[in-house]
Parts: C-alpha cells; structure tokens; sequence
C-alpha cells in the first residue's frame, strides 16, 4: 500500500495556535489546573501530551502531570491482525484516581483507539473525570465518542488517510492529508 | 485505528517447541514485549482484555509447581480462559494414549496447548496431531523454551544487554532440558557459555555448540558475568551417575568463596525449585547476587509476551 500526500492542512505554526487554544481550553474548562493531568495515546499522542503540559505551565505556572498510555494490548481488532504490533510500555508514574485526565492522541476518527484508551486508563485507576483532546477530528465515528478539545475538524474521505507528522518523533511538525496510489 | 500495526513474523508459527529453531529477532521480540507484560504484574488490576475469547489448555504429564502455575496466571492475566489436566486424575491413568487424549482436548475447542511431557519430542509428536498452537514446557531432557527465555530475560534485566557475556552453566548438564536451551538461546546472542558438572554428566558434543566445558568448578565460574545453577533432579538420578550428594555438594555447591572469584555484580539463577545444600549454599540463595525469586515474577511476564504473539491472528492465516 503506498500513499502520496494529498494537500498539507497544518504546519509548524498553525499546530502550535491549535495546541496553545486547547491549552487555554483545558485550563478554562477545569478551572485551572488543580487536579489535572495530561496523558497521551503512544504514538503521537505521547509528544503532544507532553506539550500541552509545557503550555499549560506557561501559561498558570504550575505542570500538570503527564503520563503516555500504551493501548495495544486493550485493541479491539488484534484477531484481524495477521501480525500481532508491538506493544510498549504504558508510562503513567501518578495515582489516576481521583484526577481530572486530559487524553491526548492526534486524530479521532472511528472511536475505536480512545474506547481502547478508556479502558486502559480506568484499569489503571478511577478518575474523577476523562476529556479527550486530539490535534485532528477527521469524522467517521463509530462509537458514541465526542472530543472535549479538537485543534481542527477535517472532513475527510475513508480513502484519505490523515497524517500527523511530530518533530519528537518525524523530524518537522505537519498535517497533511494523503491519498492511496493506485 | 490511529496506531500502525508493526509488522512482526512471529505469529505466523505454529508452535513454540524449543529454542533452537528460534531466529534472533523472534526471541528478542518476546524479550521486548515482556517488559510492558512485567509492568502489568505489578498494577493492582492485573488484567488486560488481550486475549478475551481465546482458550488455553496446560497439560503436564510431570510435576510442576511454578511453571504451570506461571502459565495459567500468564493465561489469566491476559483474559484468556485457562484450563489445567490433571494428568494423575485423567484418563490417561486408564490408558489413554497421547494422541487421543490430545484429540479430546482440542475437541472442546482451546486455541493453545501448554505441554510438559517426560519423553523428549513428545510436544512436538503433539503439535503435528493437533491444529491447537502448542507450548513446549518441558520435553524430557531435550528443552524448556520458556525457562531459558524468562533466564534470558532476567539476564537482559540486570546486565543490559545479552551479547558478550560470559555465563556458566553449573550441574546436570546432561539431563538439564534447562540448560540446553539456555545454550541455544545465549549462543545466539554471543555469550560465552562454560559449563561445570561431573563428566558423567556433561554430554559429549557441547562443543561444537560453542560450549567450553570445564570439570572444576572454579574455573567454570572465574570471570564470568552469571552463573545458572541447575538443580540436581532427584527423579533423574537413580543410575549412579555421581556417588552420592554429599560428594556432588563438596564439588559442585556453590558457595560464597566461588562467587568471589566471578566477575563484579555478577548475578546468580536457578531455576527452581531449589536444593539447599546440594547444588547452591543458603547463603548464596538468600543474597542480593540470587535473582532466584525475580524469575519467578520474570517467568509470567515472558509467558504472557509468548501467549500474546502466538494468539493474535487468525487460526487459518497461520502457516502450520
């Protein structure tokens, strides 16, 4: 399967105004910080986790703890897989319970990665509430899930595949939608 | 889903039967995945949906305590349903053969097979009657995959790295199952591997394996980076092969005055269950270099890693 890149919808500028308003968001919606923490689906959920803590600190001084959340093991399509991804290590180094927990990942599209995510937190804990924020909400759900925190909505084809490149992990910051070579 | 699926090969097998048909990047991809599954042990809800639906069946035609035990909690941790033969009890007792005991139990519709079984290659006669995945957990005196793979494991944990170390191999070496895959894996991975034991009970031909085979036990162990202490199985021992356990403690038990000449922070493994006095002194077991009590726990999160790469996927996609 090869993909070339259809249009680019997002750089380095426009990621950071998306990340800087949910933070605002985040701080507005709870009030502050008191109680919060961020925690980011790997794989890119993981970095953008990270830098809506460092600007939320900018912004009230106090950071907000953060935590990457492996959901591998808690995927709802692993028997349809010929091969089984490689699972990682779920990294959440605070008590959960109790806290209001900002999940992070950088597209929302069926559903299906943040019910996983869910389940994978609330195992690891009982927080006092769960949002969802995501960089990217391309449509097509599947389940009864609504974001909390969108950067863009992106309506899209289930052709198209949306891809959310991180400088932590991509080398540069950029969205671009991309289309399936025929 | 928003995450991209790795590709790895290591579900297109069938079986897991022992260690020296295993690649490189197979054993390390377990390794790997063994440390997410060790961090699941220690959570308070020890539980993943992973494995919902699947079924697993253990079957030990010997006395086990920790490794049957250690796959059905694997089992259990991961939601799959995990169910045990008690050989003593079955049917087997009124002659069932192997292979139609087999067939029952594939009958009621398990996907994994978890089998112990005194004669060597009994599994692997299993696994070609069965569509069920089989685990070898022991066959005879030929291997023990996931003993080597979980002492590889806490090897990895406390070195860093596999590649280059020198480990010896202490006791029985000739009916160790133990130590034979440990053999295999290591050497795949460019240890330095010594074995010690009586010369009854060294096997000819260790080293076209790689294995330098030494009759002393000081020479076995100066240096080296681990030592893996067999236990002197009893219930192999009626043909005399040593004198007595006294003579086998004076020559082989290790004790504090060997460790000392073992390279700094060297660790020491057994496999359990342990013969105090005979093959490893207290004092060694109970010291902080006898990691003897981390394989347990590192036994079921490399259990569970196997158990989740042999499961996923469909059962017909695999290539038998």
């Amino acid at each position: 399967m090869k993909l070339r890149d259809k249009n680019q919808i997002m750089d380095e500028m426009s990621m950071k105004r998306a990340l800087t308003r949910i933070a605002h968001e985040i701080i507005e919606a709870n009030k502050g910080v008191q109680g919060v923490a961020v925690v980011g689906i790997r794989r890119r959920g993981g970095p953008l986790a990270f830098r809506l803590a460092d600007l939320i600190e900018s912004i009230e001084g106090v950071r907000p703890p953060v935590g990457v959340l492996d959901i591998t093991l808690y995927r709802d399509d692993l028997t349809a897989l010929a091969n089984q991804p490689q699972v990682h290590r779920t990294e959440v180094h605070f008590d959960i319970t109790g806290m209001s927990i900002v999940l992070v990942d950088d597209v929302i599209y069926t559903g299906r990665t943040v019910r996983a995510g869910l389940d994978a937190l609330i195992d690891l804990g009982r927080p006092k509430r769960i949002q969802l924020a995501v960089l990217i909400d391309r449509g097509h759900r599947e389940l009864p899930i609504k974001p909390d925190f969108v950067g863009k909505n992106v309506p899209t084809s289930r052709e198209e595949v949306v891809s959310v490149c991180v400088r932590e992990i991509d080398g540069d910051d950029k969205v671009t939608i991309q289309e399936l070579v025929p | 889903m928003g995450i991209s699926a790795q590709s790895t090969q290591f579900n297109r097998r069938k079986d897991l039967l022992g260690l020296k048909d295993v690649s490189n990047e197979e054993i390390e991809l377990i390794l790997n995945t063994a440390i997410p599954m060790k961090d699941i042990i220690g959570r308070e809800i020890k539980k993943v949906p992973t494995l919902r639906g699947k079924g697993m069946i253990t079957v030990f035609y010997e006395n086990s305590t920790r490794t049957r035990t250690s796959f059905e909690l694997a089992g259990k941790y991961l939601s799959a349903d995990t169910s045990n033969l008690a050989v003593s009890t079955s049917s087997v007792q009124k002659g069932e053969t192997l292979r139609d005991t087999i067939k029952t139990l594939e009958m009621m519709g398990p996907d994994i097979l978890v089998m112990r079984h005194g004669m060597t290659g009994a599994p692997h006669y299993v696994a070609q009657n069965t569509s069920m995945r089989v685990i070898n957990a022991g066959d005879g005196t030929n291997e023990h995959p996931t003993q080597a793979l979980l002492d590889m494991f806490s090897i990895r944990e406390h070195k860093g790295r596999l590649a280059g170390l020198k480990v010896a191999i202490v006791g029985d070496i000739l009916h160790s199952r133990v130590a034979r895959s440990n053999i295999y894996g290591l050497a795949k991975f460019g240890c330095e591997i010594r074995v010690a034991g009586p010369p009854t009970m060294i096997p000819p031909g260790l080293d076209h394996l790689g294995v330098k085979v030494c009759f002393n036990l000081k020479d076995a162990i100066r240096d080296v980076d681990v030592v893996n202490v067999l236990r002197i199985q009893r219930e192999r021992q009626q043909t005399g092969l040593f004198p007595s356990l006294e003579e086998y403690s004076e020559l082989y038990m290790l004790r504090p005055e060997h460790l000392s000449l073992a390279a700094d922070n060297a660790i020491v493994l057994h496999p359990g269950p342990i013969n105090r006095g005979v093959e490893i002194s207290t004092d060694i077991a109970d010291s902080d270099t006898a990691v003897i009590n981390e394989q347990v726990t590192n036994g079921v999160a490399v259990r569970m890693a196997l158990l989740f790469l042999m499961m996923g996927g469909r059962r017909d996609e695999i290539a038998a």
